[in-house]
């Protein structure tokens, strides 16, 4: 009941006039957003979390929330509409929905979307909402080796579920580690790492210089090169008639709903995994346990149905370990806690006894979040369509001076604007060679938290490293992370040998 | 592709050890009664990026990584030429933002790209060179409150502080 409580006094919050029109605001953005190919939730919380420092902390968060879950009912619309995946983690909704598309019934894939969105976002919060305050209770208990061991096991799940090149990930988590170390050292006060002698590295890297870089320039960078073909946009007749139909037809597809939802959730949760792979799963378990497997790919509900579902309930899903251990659940969440700590807020079990407010505030607007991107996304269609006809040659130019303004205004420093177009080159240089990036994002994020932890429970035990097994919560991460860690030398050393059998 | 692997991997071993060199100008070894030094966690971790970057050479010589096996060029003439364009115009600009400030320099961006990439009519451009700035500075100075910089532009923005502080 205790729950129901502080949710009644989130729902205050978040519906207070500033709050809801952030939500519905944040809703529209990030639709559109999700639609343009090329930019996704990451994309948009990096370049426009700047622009939040208008507003209160608990309104910011509000509205970069909205934006995140807008953006994921937004990149289902230019999947079915060009084939083209509005962001990563609308991939697997371009496998059915364009065949749907094609065959002309663009606007039942679109309903099938949006509504598979609303179940998958209804589930997760609700699943949220149950699971959130008793993990949080328990990460209370937390000193700073548990702290340290469940930072470790953030950065094994890339190792180990990743999927990427080996010694590149290690680099980029690696990398991100050291530029957070940049600037004043923790303890002593000393100078650290100040390249050059440059005045601008006194202040430390931001985070945001990083992920702007990487993910509005990079990225950038990255669509021009791959969106340069013409991509054919397919019709759609939207009535209210046609809309009604589709969410009766959509009975049968309730199973799959639920199906994704869950899974999505769950693996959401994951760092290294989140709503791309999330909706991927999703796409192949609908798949496997459909009666008509045969029909994926050619135009089946199920087949926009699962992935949509799941990628909504990914993206709730990466927001618990982000408030409760405050250990991000995905490059997005990675942002919005370092936002967190921009505006004064120490992320962590904390902040669900410091700051009720500010936590239930957003739980509560991800329920309306919901709703308005259903409401929004069904009733403006025609106008997301428009998004997709808008040529990539005006909006680059625009995102980036959007990317400089924003990329100055947290430390109103020139020197962090040439930073970031530094790291925007070279991660898209690094981008081509397989390096992934997403750790490094992370890893500038957790990196004070992660060197201050490591420090302080070094010092607990004199200098002793058994301090991380001698504890038991803290022995039982660490076992799990190590098991990440070694997992891909495992496989490696099972493919060699099957190699070596063959041979 | 396979030569852009080797050069990228040995200019971040190169980083990877003037990030360890650096590191060692603060105490990297254990303090008593202190705990670890504070070049440690930036040593080790430098350590770790060098590491890396031996097996990624490593793996170079064995191709067993993609890009080591590609034979695709890493940029195709067209993809370069984008590039360049893109991020030459972006360094010109910031450049210039030293000198111009922020309300002369991304104009010329914007019409400068939209013209010579986008080929774009001169109304379109005209309308998004004005109306970008403009809200730019209405979202950031006034609402925001954060300056940006304006270079020898400065002087000309005397009467809109006078209008709106």
């Amino acid at each position: 009941m205790e729950i129901f409580n502080f949710l009644v006094g989130g729902f205050v919050t978040a519906f207070e006039p500033l709050n809801l029109t952030l939500i519905i605001f944040g809703c529209t953005v990030g639709l559109f957003i999700g639609a343009m190919p090329g930019l996704g939730s990451v994309n948009g919380v990096a370049i426009l979390l700047p622009m939040t420092f208008l507003v209160p902390p608990t309104s910011a968060i509000i509205f970069l929330g909205a934006l995140y879950y807008g953006a994921m009912y937004g990149g289902a619309i230019s999947s079915i509409m060009l084939g083209i995946p509005g962001a990563s983690t609308a991939v697997a909704t371009t496998f059915d929905g364009r065949p749907l598309a094609l065959q002309g019934r663009a606007d039942l894939a679109l309903v099938a979307a949006a509504t598979a969105s609303f179940v998958g976002g209804t589930i997760s919060v609700v699943l949220f909402t149950l699971f959130a305050p008793p993990l949080a209770d328990a990460a209370l208990a937390f000193g700073p080796p548990e702290e340290f061991t469940l930072m470790l096991l953030a950065f094994a799940t890339f190792i180990g579920l990743g999927g990427d090149d080996i010694p590149k990930t290690f680099f980029s988590i690696f990398i991100g580690l050291v530029l957070s170390a940049v600037g004043l050292d923790i303890v002593s006060g000393q100078p650290r790492l100040i390249f050059f002698d440059l005045p601008g590295f006194y202040h430390g890297i931001n985070f945001l210089v990083l992920a702007i870089g990487i993910y509005g320039i990079g990225e950038m960078l990255w669509t021009i090169e791959t969106g340069q073909g013409e991509a054919l946009l397919s019709k759609a007749k939207i009535s209210a008639r046609g809309i009604f139909d589709a969410l009766i037809s959509l009975k049968r597809s309730i199973k799959t709903m639920i199906m994704g939802s869950f899974l999505g959730y769950f693996v959401g949760i994951l760092p290294a995994a989140g709503a791309t792979p999330g909706s991927l799963m999703a796409y192949g378990v609908a798949k496997t346990i459909s009666k008509d497997p045969d029909s994926f790919g050619k135009g089946n509900v199920d087949g926009v149905v699962a992935p949509e579902a799941a990628n909504n309930a990914a993206s709730t899903g990466s927001m618990l370990p982000m408030l409760t251990l405050g250990i991000p659940g995905s490059p997005t969440t990675a942002i919005l806690l370092g936002g967190m700590v921009i505006w004064g807020l120490e992320p962590g079990p904390m902040l669900f006894v410091n700051h009720t407010e500010f936590v239930w505030g957003l739980i509560a607007s991800l329920y309306a979040a919901n709703v308005f991107a259903l409401l929004i996304n069904l009733a403006f269609i025609p106008a997301f369509l428009m998004v997709l006809k808008l040529p990539f040659t005006i909006l680059a130019p625009i995102i980036f001076v959007l990317c400089i303004v924003g990329g100055f205004a947290p430390t109103k420093d020139m020197h962090d604007v040439w930073l970031m177009l530094i790291f925007g080159v070279v991660g898209y240089l690094m981008r081509k060679l397989d390096y992934p990036l997403a750790p490094a994002v992370l890893a500038i994020v957790l990196g004070p938290l992660a060197e201050s932890s490591v420090r302080q429970s070094l010092i607990m035990s004199h200098g002793s490293f058994a301090i991380f097994v001698d504890r038991p919560i803290s022995a039982i991460i660490l076992a799990i992370a190590v098991i990440l860690f070694v997992l891909p030398m495992i496989k490696l050393f099972k493919r060699k040998k099957n190699d070596q059998a063959v041979h | 592709m396979r030569k852009a692997e080797l050069i990228m991997a040995l200019c971040l071993a190169l980083f990877s050890a003037g990030i360890m060199w650096k590191s060692t100008e603060l105490p990297i070894g254990w303090i008593p009664n202190e705990g670890p030094g504070g070049g440690a966690f930036s040593f080790w971790l430098g350590l770790g990026m060098l590491l890396c970057c031996f097996a990624i050479i490593f793996r170079w010589f064995r191709r067993s990584s993609a890009p080591s096996r590609s034979s695709e060029p890493f940029m195709r003439p067209d993809t370069l030429k984008l590039f360049l364009l893109a991020a030459g115009s972006l360094t010109v600009m910031i450049a210039a933002i030293h000198f111009v400030g922020i309300y002369v320099s991304v104009p010329l961006f914007l019409i400068f790209y939209m013209r010579v990439l986008g080929k774009h009519g001169w109304s379109t451009i005209g309308a998004f060179a004005i109306v970008t700035p403009v809200l730019t500075f209405f979202f950031f100075e006034i609402a925001l409150k954060i300056t940006l910089p304006k270079g020898v532009t400065e002087p000309a923005f005397y009467p809109l502080y006078d209008i709106f502080f």
